[in-house]
């Protein structure tokens, strides 16, 4: 068995092997100077002789003044293995595209070596910077070196989680609105939300800057804001040409696979019928040289996504079909703090916000937070008669 | 002891304006086309007609210190100084000087990190805590990660497949990193009801929560040898472990009956058809650390079978809506059982409600 100086993990070593990057050798790698580190390995090779885990949850860990941000975790066998009796986590809020300087990434590492595993997760799934494995005493200290750093916790628990977003206009010539500040701009308007846990449940917002949706907005986020535009998909036809010359069959693989069939290549032009293009970005992904998205930009706002935990998995759907996003961003921070609003009041413990629509039905969710329903809410009208409505006429009332 | 007083609090994030390399600066929002120029490799050209190279290079997420000061260093060397992670994990190298490109792969290679991961490939696995970190795992993470990428390496490495193919791996019903709209998910299950540790359980939860906490209702209040607890009614369990998220006392792992399943067909992006979730290929695979090489087999299997059958840019969900469900379970192999027939919520949406089926 191995003891806690991890000196033999024949199971864990078997993942030294293979041409992929070993995150036992990451864990190694810090065994010599990381007790920690040591114990980690020894408690991670007994679970996979044994086949499970032995990390229990919880506990109320957290720097001062802040509810989220820090995940405790502590060992079963805190015996065992002493130096992961308490081993937290730390969710530290990642800058917008997940930029880094190597400056700032060895201003992580310093203070991480200091006080902590040394190990990290670049990212985690919510978009964090994550340090893995310390102790509670050693937080404060954390905190505050982190932020001489202008560095800040992210969220955990019943709070804002930290909003994340693709590349957006930083690199990607796709991006219809500037994912990186406006997830900068909500991130920071938003700080006590997101410190100070108060919603029924965690709410993710994810910005993508095109239905592409690098970020996975609308599988993983309550709000997805999804970059669109509104005018005519610009074609560069000469571009288009050489893509024909240089043999691509656009006949067969664009038009071909395009929704609407929306697209007409006759050999010389392409054209396309916009009113019926839904912006999928088929074609414009696959000839980047010659299609670009119009210049009438701005994003779709979907909500409701999550993951199956607690009444089944949700993808979101349309709140708001086309918004303009531009700074300050008013009309969206408003939108966001009806939907809150109502859901703080109405929510159920552990209630995410499409599990709410979905108990509450939508109609009355829009009636809530003053959205008119419109079709572009749903796949299709309702197929069921069972139709509900609040007031009904008696003899003699005046039709309206 | 630092006093409320004089610590910085509510600051955000640091701007990322400060991270930008300059030609990302002088031409943000400004870029016009990209190529991928080859495997892991992409040019960014800008209006200006700046060009930016990006290099990318596979991560197992969990790094320690010691990599990003050597992620660090080679950003200095060849990028002056500025780097970037993906949703997907991967770490991006931008670079301005493509006579550079080279040698930074070279070095990576050096240090363990093959490059790729761009346009029709397999890119890195979205992966979530496991056994290393996380209280609910039913599997590892990192580790089913690490052999299924060993296998399938040459798909990350090269661009020979249909289409894109994304892998997500998630260690339990929770879903961080929500693996259930991916063409190939593996997800960690339990499959037998919380064994309920009666000693002191009304000490550490709430039982009204504990209660509360089940979709199906599967839990009542309990006195149990004369003591204040909870009992399962376990033909009604789903085994979600919704339970043990808030109480510790609903102990879900069971090294005897915890594995994994997989599940195909899922996507997030609006490209051709909309976004969808996974579906199940296979409900059940023993956990057999540390390779894994039932779930290696099957997930091989999966991206061969789309591999050869798919038509170009078709994803796997495309795939197969397009051959149908029936030639997925013939080409794969997989057995079709009980467990793929949904029966939460709405199951009857999900059978096939037509004659339109192949014969043949
Ligand atoms: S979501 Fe669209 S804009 Fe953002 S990085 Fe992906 S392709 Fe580019
Ligand atoms: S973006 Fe999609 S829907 Fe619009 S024209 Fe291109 S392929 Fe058709
Ligand atoms: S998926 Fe489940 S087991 Fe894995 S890290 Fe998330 S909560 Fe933990
Ligand atoms: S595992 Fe889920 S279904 Fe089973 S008792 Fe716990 S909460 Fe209920």
């Amino acid at each position: 068995m191995a003891d806690s100086n991890g000196k033999q993990t024949p199971l864990l070593d078997e993942l030294e092997k293979g041409p992929w990057p070993s995150f036992v050798k990451e864990i190694k790698s810090m065994a010599k100077e990381s007790p920690m580190c040591q114990d980690l390995l020894g408690q991670l090779e007994k679970s996979y002789g044994e086949k499970r885990g032995y990390w229990k949850h919880g506990g109320i860990v957290g720097v001062m003044g802040y509810g989220g941000g820090v995940i405790g975790r502590y060992s079963f066998l805190n015996e065992e293995f002493p130096h992961v009796a308490h081993f937290h986590t730390i969710r530290i809020n990642q800058p917008s595209g997940w930029f880094y300087t190597s400056d700032a990434i060895r201003t992580l590492c310093d203070i991480w070596e200091k006080h902590g595993s040394g190990l990290t997760n670049m990212h985690g799934s919510t978009g964090d910077i994550v340090f893995l494995g310390t102790q509670t005493s050693e937080l404060e200290p954390i905190f505050k070196e982190l932020t001489e750093k202008d560095f800040d916790l992210g969220g955990s628990g019943s709070d804002l989680r930290t909003p994340s977003c693709c590349v957006g206009q930083s690199r990607c010539e796709w991006a219809c609105y500037d994912t990186m500040q406006l997830c900068d701009h909500l991130t920071h308007h938003f700080q006590d939300e997101l410190h100070r846990p108060a919603f029924p449940y965690k709410f993710k917002i994810k910005c993508a800057g095109c239905p592409n949706d690098c970020v996975a907005s609308v599988a993983r986020a309550d709000m997805s804001i999804i970059g669109t535009w509104r005018d005519n998909i610009q074609i560069d036809q000469a571009a288009v040409k050489a893509y024909a010359d240089g043999g691509m069959n656009i006949e067969r693989d664009i038009c071909g696979n395009c929704p609407t069939k929306c697209m007409q290549w006759d050999g010389k032009t392409l054209t396309i019928d916009n009113s019926n293009c839904v912006k999928c970005m088929h074609c414009i992904n696959n000839m980047t040289k010659a299609l670009r998205p119009g210049k009438d930009r701005g994003a779709t706002i979907l909500l409701g996504a999550k993951a199956p935990i607690v009444d089944g998995a949700l993808l979101s759907s349309v709140l708001v079909p086309f918004i303009k996003l531009e700074p300050p961003y008013e009309e969206l921070k408003d939108l966001i703090e009806r939907i809150w609003e109502f859901w703080g009041e109405h929510g159920k413990n552990r209630e995410r916000t499409g599990e709410l629509i979905q108990r509450v039905g939508l109609g009355n969710f829009l009636e809530a937070i003053g959205v008119e329903p419109i079709p572009e809410m749903v796949a299709h009208p309702r197929e069921n008669p069972f139709i509900f409505y609040e007031e009904y006429l008696e003899e003699g009332d005046e039709e309206e | 002891m630092a006093t409320a007083t004089d610590r910085r609090t509510d600051i955000g994030p640091p701007n990322y304006s400060r991270f930008l390399p300059p030609v990302i600066k002088k031409n943000y929002g400004q870029w016009k086309y990209h190529e991928i120029l080859k495997p892991g490799v992409m040019v960014h050209v800008a209006e200006s007609g700046d060009k930016l190279f990006t290099v990318r290079a596979a991560s197992p997420r969990l790094v320690s210190i010691k990599k990003l000061r050597q992620f660090a260093d080679l950003a200095d060397k060849y990028c002056g100084g500025h780097l970037r992670f993906t949703s997907r994990n991967n770490v991006e190298f931008l670079l301005t000087d493509p006579s550079k490109i080279d040698a930074l792969i070279a070095d990576l290679k050096a240090i363990g990190h093959p490059v790729g991961g761009l346009g029709n490939s397999i890119s890195n696995i979205v992966h979530t805590q496991g056994w290393v970190h996380c209280h609910s795992a039913a599997t590892d993470a990192s580790g089913v990660v690490k052999c299924v990428m060993d296998d399938l390496q040459e798909y990350f490495t090269q661009m020979k497949l249909p289409g894109k193919l994304r892998i997500a791996l998630a260690c339990c019903l929770n879903m961080c990193g929500a693996v259930h709209c991916s063409d190939i998910a593996i997800l960690g299950v339990h499959r037998r009801p919380p064994k309920v540790q009666h000693d002191g359980l009304n000490k550490v939860c709430e039982i009204p929560n504990v209660v509360a906490a089940c979709p199906t209702a599967a839990i009542r209040p309990a006195m149990v040898d004369g003591k204040q607890s909870v009992e399962v009614l376990e033909e009604r369990c789903m085994f979600c472990a919704n339970c043990f998220s808030v109480c510790p006392a609903m102990q879900m792992a069971d090294p005897l009956n915890d594995g994994v399943s997989i599940w195909v067909g899922g996507k997030v992006s609006n490209a051709r058809h909309e976004p969808m979730f996974s579906k199940l290929a296979v409900p059940y695979l023993p956990n057999t650390p540390p390779r894994w090489p039932e779930v290696v087999q099957a997930v091989r299997t999966i991206v061969e079978v789309w591999a050869k059958g798919a038509r170009k840019y078709e994803r796997m969900g495309e795939f197969i809506e397009r051959i149908g469900w029936p030639r997925f379970f013939k080409l794969t192999g997989f057995e079709f059982t009980k467990q793929h027939i949904d029966d939460f919520r709405h199951a009857g949406l999900t059978y096939k409600r037509s004659a339109q089926l192949r014969q043949s």
